[in-house]
């Protein structure tokens, strides 16, 4: 209602009326309030994106191919998108499983649960490297044994993949819980009550009525996993070509001050951030309904 | 033995797959986080009281939390303010753009830490885009806790929107046209009938904003010039002590960090409780 209103009174021929509803602000406050907007993220989100490409580009295309296919970079990047496939699929498994199990039950300790779950966001990502160089590290209980089997975790791929998943852990959980709450249970137990089995109905039913915001979660933990910096940095040990992931090799570069070479590195991560966010405001405007649960909580 | 223990967890559902789901959930968040983050804990406890009063009262720890949860709490509140002012025009406002904007919002999440910390030292170094306009006036961004606050606010921006948005999307109009009706003004409707309703939810935002900042620390070691005692974050200090294999350092500054935030999500958390029994639930 009020917004019909508020589109006559942006018509030109109405300005002469000067007709505004009741429950909007007044023009000048309006604008002042879309510029301000558009200020604050130009200076603080667009610009900063910007200037990655710039400076990736400055030295031209030869000096940006270079930057990504020098063997460093190159062994950062393979790094990178070997931890990503390992860490997403487990925080998927993740995801489905507690979801499932806090979504279509009731029990005892569910709140909890969901506490418990959401806590890897509020701690650090460096407490989060920390965490895992006291457990398996060679101060650590687990250090002689590990060391006596000739097995390396810290300062090796299996800590840089446990920080990781540590990092992005809730990622897939927190889509998918509020959105198969609001869903509730008809469906799972009609298909139930017509003679499917439990995996028929997981595979059939649910999965299918949660495919987008599943796909959003998976994308965001993915952007989160490779982009991570913190956690990887504490357990990684930063051995160039063997333990350097690609924002650590961003750091290495940057440090040097090779500038130019940072920025390209730095842009490929920038791309994979830009196609997430496209992909996700595709999904959003697409299956508004299928996701907007996430939005409502 | 095991049905019977699930059964009493359990209310009754004709859902099969509850064992499996749980148990997977369970032995998974135990593994990745439950039982490292304990050996935290029980690491800090045996390293005696002694040592954890020693490091704790260090005037470097101390000036290192001091800085980490000023500036997050600077940034935080400046994310509630812009915050609320993108989240109302995002859902109150038509203008070109504004699908373009709301998908932007996001862009913190997405973006990976380090790129931030590297593009926003190069924006606001005193060489830089920015900063070369503001070095000639005496503002120095980078390299202060200024820049801190900066990075700080660009990691923490989309949990207010985020937070805001959905309420403010759901919130009744005629409540705001009842209230012009029996006379109030429009900033008399907004600050008396809107605001109450957004309260806890600006509150989430910030405090989501605020424990993210406190950890954050890939935007922030480019641009913050981490030097001791002035621009030293509480987790830059924590792998520093890692790196001078100081374990019962960097333990000690990572339990007072988690506890300093637990503090803070809980007050948070209580203010938002009275204001929900206040104003009720939206």
């Amino acid at each position: 209602m009020s917004d019909e209103a508020f589109t006559t009174a942006r018509l030109p021929g109405a300005s002469a009326i000067h007709f505004r509803p009741v429950t909007m602000e007044r023009k000048h406050v309006r604008v002042a309030l879309i510029l301000i907007s558009l200020a604050f993220l130009g200076l603080f989100l667009i610009m900063p994106v910007v200037a990655v490409f710039v400076e990736a580009f400055r030295g031209g295309m030869p000096a940006f191919a270079e930057a990504i296919f020098e063997p460093d970079a190159a062994a950062a990047i393979r790094l990178t998108l070997l931890v990503a496939a390992i860490s997403v699929p487990c925080n998927l498994v993740f995801g489905l499983a507690a979801s499932w199990a806090i979504a279509k039950f009731d029990f005892k300790g569910k709140s909890l649960l969901n506490t418990l779950i959401d806590l890897p966001f509020s701690v650090s990502p460096v407490i989060a490297g920390l965490i895992y160089i006291l457990m398996f590290g060679s101060q650590s209980l687990l250090g002689p044994w590990l060391k006596s089997e000739g097995i390396q975790v810290i300062f090796a791929v299996p800590g840089i993949v446990l920080a990781t998943i540590f990092v992005t852990f809730p990622f897939v959980a927190r889509e998918l819980i509020p959105l198969m709450e609001e869903q509730g249970r008809g469906d799972e137990e009609a298909a139930l009550s017509l003679g499917a089995s439990g995996f028929q109905v997981f595979f059939r039913v649910t999965l299918p009525n949660v495919k987008w915001a599943l796909l959003y979660g998976v994308l965001l933990c993915n952007a989160r996993a490779m982009g991570e910096f913190g956690a990887v940095s504490v357990v990684s040990g930063h051995i160039r070509g063997l333990t350097n992931t690609m924002p650590l090799h961003v750091e290495i570069l940057y440090n040097e001050y090779n500038f130019a070479a940072a920025f390209a590195v730095a842009s490929l991560l920038a791309l994979l951030a830009l196609f997430t966010l496209v992909v996700k405001s595709v999904l959003e405007w697409r299956y508004a309904d299928e996701i907007a649960a996430t939005r409502r909580h | 033995m095991a049905a019977t223990t699930i059964a009493s967890v359990r209310k009754s559902s004709v859902i099969p797959g509850f064992g499996l789901a749980l148990g997977v959930t369970l032995t998974y968040l135990s593994l990745i986080v439950l039982i490292p983050l304990a050996g935290l804990f029980w690491r800090s406890a045996s390293g005696g009281l002694d040592e954890f009063i020693r490091i704790s009262t260090d005037p470097r720890t101390l000036a290192a939390l001091r800085l980490s949860f000023t500036t997050s709490f600077v940034a935080a509140l400046v994310n509630l303010v812009f915050g609320l002012i993108l989240a109302w025009i995002l859902v109150r406002y038509e203008f070109p753009g504004r699908r373009l904007l709301d998908a932007v919002i996001d862009l913190p999440f997405a973006l990976p830490t380090a790129v931030a910390g590297i593009a926003l030292t190069t924006l606001y170094a005193p060489n830089g885009w920015i900063g070369a306009w503001l070095a000639p006036l005496g503002i120095r961004i980078a390299y202060s806790q200024t820049g801190i606050i900066i990075a700080l606010i660009f990691i923490g921006l989309p949990f207010v929107v985020r937070s805001v948005q959905p309420v403010l999307e759901d919130l009744n109009r005629e409540v705001e046209e009842v209230a012009a009706t029996l006379g109030a003004n429009r900033r008399q409707t907004v600050r008396r009938v809107v605001m109450p309703a957004l309260w806890p939810a600006l509150l989430t935002g910030f405090a989501l904003a605020f424990a993210r900042a406190v950890g954050e620390y890939g935007s922030v070691i480019f641009i913050a010039g981490n030097s001791p005692y002035k621009t030293e974050i509480a987790p830059l200090l924590i792998v520093i002590k890692l790196e001078e294999f100081s374990y019962s350092g960097a333990t000690t500054i990572a339990v007072l960090m988690l506890i300093a935030s637990f503090l803070v999500l809980l007050a948070i958390n209580l203010i938002q409780s009275w204001s929900r029994r206040r104003y009720g639930d939206v």
